[in-house]
């Protein structure tokens, strides 16, 4: 194992490598433009044994991801922003053809007007789809997610994608320490990938073909009750991950700081966690009874996990880096949801839209804000 | 050492960027954590341009963007024109300026202290080209004590290894610098 400094883009290159994904179908788009760079340069120069198909737009990537995915290989692509949108017509069908694969995203607001920074809008937006989409906090956790999704992704009892998200620029342009785990630990961890149908022309099969009102139900109940199930082998996997390789975050779907006691507490995806410990520290300094929960899960949604972490809070206030048009945010919708009826004061703040920073401050205004009822707002 | 803030200034195609990963790398081969990051901005080449650079002993949590600087390195003098560097600087901080001119030339509204340097005029005599961004942390290293010169040598070796003849350049431009700075 090796610790380096290292852009979590490349990062990110280095943690697919270390899977062995045969097939990279990619397009590039500002921010994730790195990660593929970097694959492209692994495939060439001989470090990965995969087929690099440079598609002529996100969506053929997806659907060559999904051709590839049938045909019984291990897959990976990149995306964000309006290239993830232009995928989107392609999501469920890969998560409906219950296909395993892993996506990186970095993730970026979506237009108009243009802005190449980062929010959650593009994949907050497509969580119904029945992808996992797991965020991460800082170039370790993105490495390690990368392996740890692979291994839930192909597990037969999930076989769904999962996407791998991470703050565009705010993670995906910085430079930091991490470890990369060494081709033999990664290969003792993460077997090779065993599919459950695979198209081949010697024994035919049809994979998503029509279903019927009397058989569409069934396949949806049978999809959702697979990202459900997936809860507890996300959790499987990280722990495991974490025994080999000594690196937790919480219990692998969500994570908690300064929690024991506290009253008060902010609840977010991705980078915003790590600034959140910064201010949660700074009102412990000054007395303050509050603390921090990190969602890396959204789909499947932790609900009991949060519950139990929750469960003596007065006042929680969400952080959400997309606004749901017309309502509020949707991490605050599923919390105010997952904590019906428990009498915590769910608080939902809309910031960091199109790269505005999200900072100590902000952050201490929402963390302190149920302690005098006021309402959430937008941090601008 | 706490948590100590970089903001580095230069023009779109003159290495800010390396600069600021070269000095994150420099602080790791020094046992510390780090972490580099650009402007975000859209970059143009010769446009002004900001990189980021936070040293610490602990591992770094914070993500948000670097408002006070501990220490700012201004890698053109052409940009105190148009930039106000000192934006921000802790009062007890330090601002490195490439210039053959004085520190009072410069008049800037500042209680930080200001240093000047002639990082152009050095990398012109050693290299033969104005390659200041990596050299500068030879005056760095020097100045603030936040790094040493033997981990900027390890630096360069490990991110100038498929230009090893530039490498070596840059390496005895940032001893010169370093050690001129020593004896200013």
């Amino acid at each position: 194992m090796a610790e380096m400094v290292v852009e979590a883009s490349m990062a990110l290159a280095l943690g697919a490598k270390l899977c062995r994904p045969k097939v990279v179908s990619m397009y590039p788009i500002t921010p994730q433009t790195h990660i593929v760079e970097r694959l492209a340069d692994f495939i060439s120069n001989g470090e990965l044994d995969a087929e690099m198909i440079h598609a002529e737009s996100e969506h053929s990537a997806m659907a060559a991801m999904i051709g590839a995915a049938a045909t019984g290989v291990r897959t990976y692509t990149a995306t964000c922003s309006q290239g993830f949108a232009l995928m989107f017509e392609l999501l469920p069908i890969m998560a409906g053809n219950r296909l395993p694969g892993v996506m990186s995203v970095a993730n970026r607001a979506l237009s108009a007007p243009i802005n190449i920074w980062n929010d959650h809008s593009d994949a907050v937006s497509a969580r119904d789809q029945g992808w996992i989409q797991i965020y991460c906090e800082s170039t370790q956790e993105a490495i390690d997610t990368t392996i740890q999704l692979y291994k839930v992704s192909e597990d037969h009892n999930v076989l769904l994608p999962a996407m791998v998200c991470i703050d565009g620029f705010t993670l995906s342009h910085v430079c930091e320490r991490a470890i990369v785990p060494e081709q033999g630990e990664v290969d003792e961890f993460l077997p090779a990938f065993k599919p459950f149908v695979t198209l081949d022309p010697d024994k035919p099969v049809s994979i998503g073909p029509i279903s019927f009102p009397n058989t569409y139900m069934e396949f949806k109940k049978q999809q959702h009750d697979a990202i459900m199930g997936a809860l507890p082998i996300i959790q499987k996997v990280h722990d495991e991950y974490a025994k080999k390789f000594g690196r937790a975050y919480g219990n692998g779907l969500i994570e908690e700081y300064r929690m024991k006691d506290a009253e008060r507490a902010i609840i977010g995806m991705g980078t915003l966690c790590g600034t959140g410990r910064i201010a949660v520290d700074e009102l412990r300094a000054k007395g303050e009874k509050v603390g921090m929960i990190k969602l890396r899960s959204l789909r499947p949604f932790p609900v009991k996990e949060l519950q139990k972490i929750a469960k003596n809070l007065k006042g929680l206030s969400v952080i959400d880096r997309h606004v749901s048009m017309g309502f509020e945010g949707p991490l605050c919708t599923d919390v105010r949801s997952a904590l019906y009826g428990s009498g915590i004061e769910v608080n939902g703040f809309i910031a960091g839209l199109g790269g505005r920073d999200i900072t100590v401050d902000r952050l201490q205004k929402a963390l302190l804000s149920t302690k005098t009822h006021k309402q959430g707002e937008w941090l601008l | 050492m706490a948590l100590k803030e970089v903001r580095i200034h230069g023009r779109g195609g003159q290495g800010a960027v390396t600069s600021s990963q070269i000095l994150a790398i420099t602080a790791f081969f020094d046992g510390k954590y780090c972490q580099a990051f650009p402007s975000f901005g859209v970059e143009r080449r010769g446009a002004p341009v900001e990189a980021f650079t936070r040293i610490s002993d602990k591992p770094i949590q914070v993500r948000q963007q670097v408002y006070e600087p501990d220490y700012v390195m201004v890698l053109d003098p052409t940009l105190m024109e148009v930039v106000d560097v000192a934006k921000g600087l802790k009062k007890d901080g330090i601002l490195i300026i490439n210039s053959d001119k004085k520190p009072e030339e410069f008049k800037l509204d500042t209680k930080a202290k200001v240093k000047t340097i002639d990082v152009t005029k050095v990398a012109l005599e050693v290299i033969g080209k104005p390659f200041v961004n990596v050299a500068v942390l030879g005056a760095f290293a020097a100045i603030t004590g936040e790094i040493t010169l033997a981990s900027i040598n390890k630096a360069i070796d490990q991110e100038f290894a498929e230009k090893m003849k530039v490498g070596e350049l840059n390496k005895k431009t940032a001893e010169k610098l370093f050690n001129m700075a020593k004896g200013a």
